[in-house]
């Protein structure tokens, strides 16, 4: 299963619609990191907001992300955390810091024009 | 309606199919979204460690009533190594597989009970349970 990464503009944008196994979370990693060096975005959002559960794995999945697309030059903003998976996250232990977050995919938006103009 | 069910824990996929089984009978039991996702949150990281340390063992989903109190319990067993220092296990931050997984102080932080039995060559089991609201 792949999961597919849309070009608009300068920006890469992501919707995760699937429950995500180790394969696709991997898979997905590698198909982020390709379509940044291919395209030379410089701002990805991640839209979390049809995702139920966010267990330590994925979380790790999601936090690596942010560093590897961070070292091809791009910044990450994840958007969209459920309030059930932010309390169920902090209960684990996982506190996702300095990975960069916004309420929804227009205020992800915002926050990366912002981050990348000013 | 399906009371109790199991998954045996082999593959990554497996693990897939054991939160999806908390999920349904989570919402099934009436929980709320805050407490569906704790569970099926925990029932991930129990079966994980069963795929990561065991690689033998299944995860069980029940509902429970006792004396008329609801809840569900979720049961992980295998057969592994065992782990050789429980109370250290339950300190948050320990790790042996170099970070994977958030450990079991976090799943014990979802559930409102959570019992675990461990011995070393023989292997574990940890019963969690969420109280319905």
């Amino acid at each position: 299963m792949r999961i597919p990464i849309l070009k608009l503009h300068d920006y890469l944008l992501i919707s995760i619609q699937v429950e995500l196994d180790d394969q696709t979370a991997i898979q997905f990693q590698q198909d982020l990191l390709e379509k940044i060096h291919e395209t030379g975005v410089k701002g990805v959002v991640i839209d979390l907001t049809s995702v139920d559960m966010i267990d330590s794995y994925i979380a790790k999945i999601l936090s690596d992300v942010v560093r590897m697309s961070s070292l091809l030059g791009a910044k990450v903003v994840l958007t969209g955390i459920r309030p059930a998976v932010a309390i169920t996250l902090i209960d684990l232990g996982i506190t996702l810091k300095d990975v960069p977050t916004a309420l929804d995919l227009e205020k992800g938006l915002e926050k990366l024009q912002q981050e990348l103009e000013g | 309606m399906r009371t109790q069910s199991c998954i045996k824990i082999k593959n990554e996929w497996n693990i897939v199919q054991a939160r999806q089984l908390g999920r349904d009978l989570s919402k099934q039991l009436g929980f709320q979204t805050v407490d569906q996702a704790r569970i099926t949150t925990a029932i991930s990281e129990l079966a994980r460690n069963i795929y990561l340390y065991a690689n033998d063992g299944f995860i069980k989903v029940e509902p429970i009533n006792d004396m008329g109190k609801l809840g569900l319990k979720v049961v992980s067993s295998d057969k592994g190594p065992g782990i050789k220092d429980v109370r250290k296990a339950m300190e948050d931050g320990y790790t042996t597989s170099g970070g994977l997984g958030a450990g079991l102080p976090g799943v014990k932080r979802l559930m409102d009970e959570f019992k675990i039995h461990s011995q070393e060559g023989v292997g574990t089991e940890i019963v969690a349970i969420k109280w319905l609201r």
